[in-house]
């Protein structure tokens, strides 16, 4: 009764905030994504070239993201708890379906038609299964986690990575193997772990170099190192990106009046690399600004996370908020050509259903795992 | 129990302790990223901003309007009408074939329109270039191109100018036409004055005088995208257009020449000889210079090419033919010079004559002969060969030759005529070169007629006659005579010719006018309703010089096998305004066929500047 009274009292705070608990939302985070999303569309409507059409389809996407984080917010932890083992083992049978019968696009099998009638990712879900699966396996572990289980981490992490390696997606492999690892270093992975993944990594990269990667992805790091080496062919969007964002200098050329994404120069300008359409017209400034709203969302996210129930909860809700940042700087890091292209699109602005989906899937579990955490 | 060692709580620490080292990461990771944004856009904010003017600012070069051509009255000869063209860009065309086919179906398409535009397609180009493929679009064409704008992607409807040539026939080969640039003129052209011009001057003064005529190309900044498609202007520096040239040419005179004519194969050249100024130049039969403009289609091309009168083919500037009697004046003035003969010297004229140590006979166009005593006054006016046989073999080819090329026989002497042929002044080196064979006495005699060796153009034969007209005084034929006003300078001319005895001009002169009025003048016919001093003389030569298309039918090869009859003249003799050459191929007697041809002309003409001296004064039409 006493909680129901001091529920009647802070009414006037708001009565929104209590639908939004009951809808199990955060309002801060919500606020902040909508903020994002909202901000995602004026910036689409100018790097699509004022299409409309497009506007009004990534209005939808995201309207779909919405309802699917509403309707993931809706279960409870454990649900998620349960059912990781069972959808892990699926999306791994999903995954070498690719390999055999799947879809082709570009010289890579990344979906998977389902009867004929619509097409998915198996590779876009693991991003959400394998942190789930991680942070099932470790939650019944005692952390921080010993070799064994380190080494039987690895196992769930680089199995379906190295299967979307083959498909071929480099840049979700590394993904979902950072995402995978995350729920790892969460969980307490001691520093001369991390330092000795680190002497591995160093060590297999010219194994990966010259035996796993395929000419294009190598062409890739190649271009990344010397992006003026081939001007018109695979440098041209770095070049071309770069010269976006420096041409914006401070406070940017203005909404739509950005001539290098108006102009077409800049290829990609509303897929992923919508980031130097923003910078190009909104400037530093608002660069900034958006690095802040990514920084605002991620800090909650991982507040909620640390307020989590459980274990498991925590480690999944922490990974998926860190992952979630990985994209952003990912995407913002290879269009301003610190990092190589490994085609990753800025989280929530950049045009295209899927991964609006996967990751707004992330934010439903985060805002489930905050709100059912008293129950 | 290894459950109790699991402790939340240490867990939430561990976690926590995590956490807040994944914060650190990430704040300082979106510090590299700030950092890395900050240096592009402030610290090379510079660089960047104007590779970003180059990428989006280009500049195009824009086409010059052409110079127009006007007859020396004002009239005009080639004009640039508005037109609105079909191109289409070829990178931005998905499927060709379709594209074309729709195009096909909404406006129509000629075979000739797609076969010109595919081979277009194949040829090198910029990227994004538009390509031609439909010329003259009406406004109904144009609308339903627009309605359909949304499916003809890469497609656009061009405004240009388009020349055209509003006399047709009458010019063709004179003024010539511009056509589009072909692939080998394309490597020859300077590409920064020809980035936007679609078509170049391909005969004619159109040809000669392209340098002139096509102006400076202007520029525009444009903001462009990528693939190159215009979408701002955002300065513009108008191109300087081509000079107007104003030509010598009396479009009027030149309509009478060519209908005077009726469609028989020949060519007349009249010249000013005060000013060299070419007052008339017919080449017939003609073509209508329109059709090559927006190229011809083949069926139009091959009919023209295959046609037996070979109407493509200038005749004034490059037909040689033997000149035949019409170089007797100035034979017979090499004759005096060389002091071989004189006004009263007479010889005797069997009908032929005969070289010593030589069985052959030559022959006299006369078989009975002109009597036993022909002087030079009456070898002119009965074109005696007889008697130019013997002062010939008695002047000898070392001084005919150099007397004879001051007339400015065996070379183009023309001043602005694109593409004159030299012909053939034949010397013993010449022969020797391309015979193999040195120079026989007999030679020597063929040249006396005009024959043999020799070759001429009809503009070389009038030009020959105006200086002749103009007592060795020498003006170049030249064909424009003000460039944007400013009159064509003549830099160099070949030296005057200055005879010993100044006189012989004269008597010469008066020689020629009796060809037709002596009662046995060979063009005696002419003196009807003559009523100004005309001096000319006739001539008549072998057929031999062009060459015509091996099959045709008797009938027609014994009218081609006839001789040419060719005519020069003056008038008037006093004082001459006009010189004339004429040829009508086949047409046998001169004095019925190239002479009244040449006197219709000159009629004309004295009448004309008569006229406009009473209304302008006299110096009008100098």
């Amino acid at each position: 009764m006493a909680g129901d009274f001091s529920r009647t009292l802070s009414l006037g705070n708001s009565s929104g905030k209590s639908f939004l608990k009951k809808l199990h939302l955060d309002p801060k985070l919500l606020t902040l994504l909508l903020l994002l999303m909202f901000s995602g569309l004026f910036i689409l409507y100018s790097a699509s070239g004022q299409n409309m059409t497009m506007v009004y389809r990534q209005a939808i996407y995201l309207l779909i993201g919405f309802v699917v984080m509403l309707i993931v917010a809706q279960f409870h932890p454990r649900w998620f708890q349960m059912a990781a083992p069972w959808m892990y083992a699926a999306g791994i049978i999903a995954l070498l379906l690719v390999l055999l019968v799947g879809v082709g696009a570009k010289g890579a099998q990344r979906w998977l038609s389902v009867f004929g009638i619509f097409r998915f990712q198996p590779s876009e879900i693991m991003k959400l299964v394998v942190p789930m699966t991680m942070a099932w396996y470790l939650a019944s572990k005692l952390m921080p986690p010993k070799f064994k289980i380190i080494s039987i981490s690895l196992a769930i992490i680089f199995i379906p990575a190295l299967i979307v390696m083959k498909q071929p997606d480099l840049g979700t492999s590394l993904l979902i193997a950072a995402s995978g690892l995350f729920v790892l270093l969460l969980a307490g992975l001691s520093t001369r772990w991390m330092l000795l993944a680190l002497m591995i990594v160093l060590a297999i990269a010219p194994i990966m170099w010259y035996g796993v990667m395929h000419d294009y992805q190598k062409q890739r790091v190649l271009t990344f190192l010397d992006p003026e080496s081939d001007p018109l062919g695979s440098g041209w969007n770095i070049i071309q990106s770069k010269t976006a964002i420096g041409s914006g200098g401070l406070e940017g050329k203005g909404w739509m009046q950005g001539t290098q994404s108006q102009l077409e120069f800049l290829p990609e300008r509303h897929t992923d690399f919508i980031i130097a359409v923003f910078a190009e017209e909104q400037g530093l400034i608002g660069v900034l600004f958006l690095l802040c709203v990514y920084l605002a969302i991620v800090f909650r996210g991982l507040y909620m996370a640390s307020k989590a129930r459980d274990s498991f909860s925590r480690l999944l809700s922490g990974a998926l908020i860190v992952t979630f940042f990985i994209y952003v700087f990912v995407n913002i890091g290879m269009v301003t050509g610190i990092l190589p292209v490994v085609g990753v699109p800025l989280p929530l602005i950049s045009y295209g259903g899927t991964s609006i989906v996967t990751l707004m899937a992330a934010f439903g579990v985060i805002m489930s795992v905050y709100t059912h955490r008293q129950a | 129990m290894s459950f109790a060692l699991k402790d939340d709580r240490i867990e939430k620490d561990i976690f926590a302790a995590r956490a807040i080292l994944a914060s650190v990461s990430i704040l300082l990771l979106v510090l590299v990223l700030a950092a890395r944004m900050t240096y592009l856009q402030i610290v090379q904010h510079d660089i960047y901003a104007s590779k970003s003017d180059n990428n989006r600012v280009q500049i195009q070069p824009v086409a010059p309007i052409r110079g127009l051509i006007f007859d020396r009255n004002g009239v005009l000869l080639a004009e640039n009408l508005p037109s609105h063209s079909l191109t289409v860009v070829a990178e931005r065309i998905v499927n060709m074939d379709e594209t074309l086919a729709l195009i096909e179906t909404l406006v129509g398409l000629t075979a000739n329109e797609k076969a010109q535009f595919l081979s277009r397609v194949n040829e090198w180009r910029r990227p994004y270039e538009a390509i031609p493929l439909k010329f003259k679009l009406s406004e109904n064409t144009i609308a339903k191109l627009m309605v359909n704008n949304p499916f003809l992607t890469g497609v656009q409807v061009e405004a240009e100018l388009i020349r055209h040539y509003p006399k047709g026939a009458d010019f063709a080969h004179v003024v010539g036409y511009v056509g589009q640039i072909n692939q080998r003129e394309k490597n020859t052209l300077d590409p920064s004055r020809y980035k936007a011009t679609r078509r170049i001057g391909k005969i004619g003064v159109e040809r000669y005088y392209e340098n002139l005529l096509h102006g400076q190309p202007g520029y525009q900044k444009v903001e462009t995208n990528a693939q190159g498609r215009v979408l701002k202007v955002l300065e513009r520096k108008s191109p300087v257009p081509g000079k107007n040239l104003i030509l010598n040419i009396d479009s009027e005179l030149q309509k009478i020449a060519y209908d005077a004519f009726a469609g028989r194969r020949g060519s007349l050249v009249a010249i000013d000889p005060n000013t060299g100024g070419v007052l008339a130049m017919v080449s017939s039969p003609s073509f209508n210079p329109n059709l090559f403009v927006n190229g011809i289609s083949h069926n139009e091309y091959n009919a023209l090419r295959d046609s037996l009168d070979v109407p493509l083919f200038d005749r004034a500037t490059r037909g040689q033919y033997p000149p035949g009697s019409t170089m007797k004046p100035f034979l017979g003035l090499a004759f005096l010079e060389a002091g071989v003969t004189n006004w009263s010297e007479t010889i005797n004229d069997p009908g032929w004559y005969m070289l010593e140590n030589d069985d052959r006979v030559y022959r006299d166009w006369k078989r009975t002969g002109h009597g036993d005593a022909i002087n030079l006054r009456h070898a002119m006016i009965e074109s005696c060969d007889t008697f130019f046989y013997e002062m010939s073999f008695r002047t000898g080819l070392d001084s005919l030759h150099p007397f004879l090329s001051q007339f400015g026989f065996g070379q183009n002497t023309s001043l602005d005529v694109a593409n004159a042929l030299p012909a053939l002044l034949p010397t013993k080196d010449w022969k020797r070169k391309n015979r193999g064979l040195s120079w026989y006495a007999g030679d020597t005699l063929n040249l006396a007629l005009g024959q043999g060796f020799m070759l001429a153009t009809p503009l070389q034969l009038a030009t020959a006659t105006s200086v002749f007209a103009s007592k060795g005084k020498w003006n170049r034929a030249k064909l424009v005579r003000y460039i944007d006003g400013d009159e064509l300078k003549e830099e160099t001319k070949p030296a005057d010719i200055i005879i010993k005895n100044p006189d012989n001009w004269d008597r010469m002169g008066r020689a020629m006018e009796d060809v037709i009025m002596h009662y046995k003048g060979t063009a005696r016919a002419l003196s009807k309703n003559l009523n100004y001093r005309f001096a000319a003389k006739t001539g008549t030569a072998q057929v031999v010089g062009i060459k015509q298309n091996e099959k045709y039918d008797s009938a027609a090869l014994a009218e081609r096998q006839r001789d040419h009859a060719l005519f020069v003249s003056y008038a008037p003799a006093e004082a001459p305004e006009i010189a004339i050459a004429s040829v009508v191929e086949n047409g046998e007697s001169a004095g019925s066929t190239a002479g009244p041809i040449a006197k219709l002309v000159t009629d004309h003409y004295l009448k004309s500047i008569t006229i406009s001296n009473e209304l302008f004064g006299a110096d009008h039409g100098r």
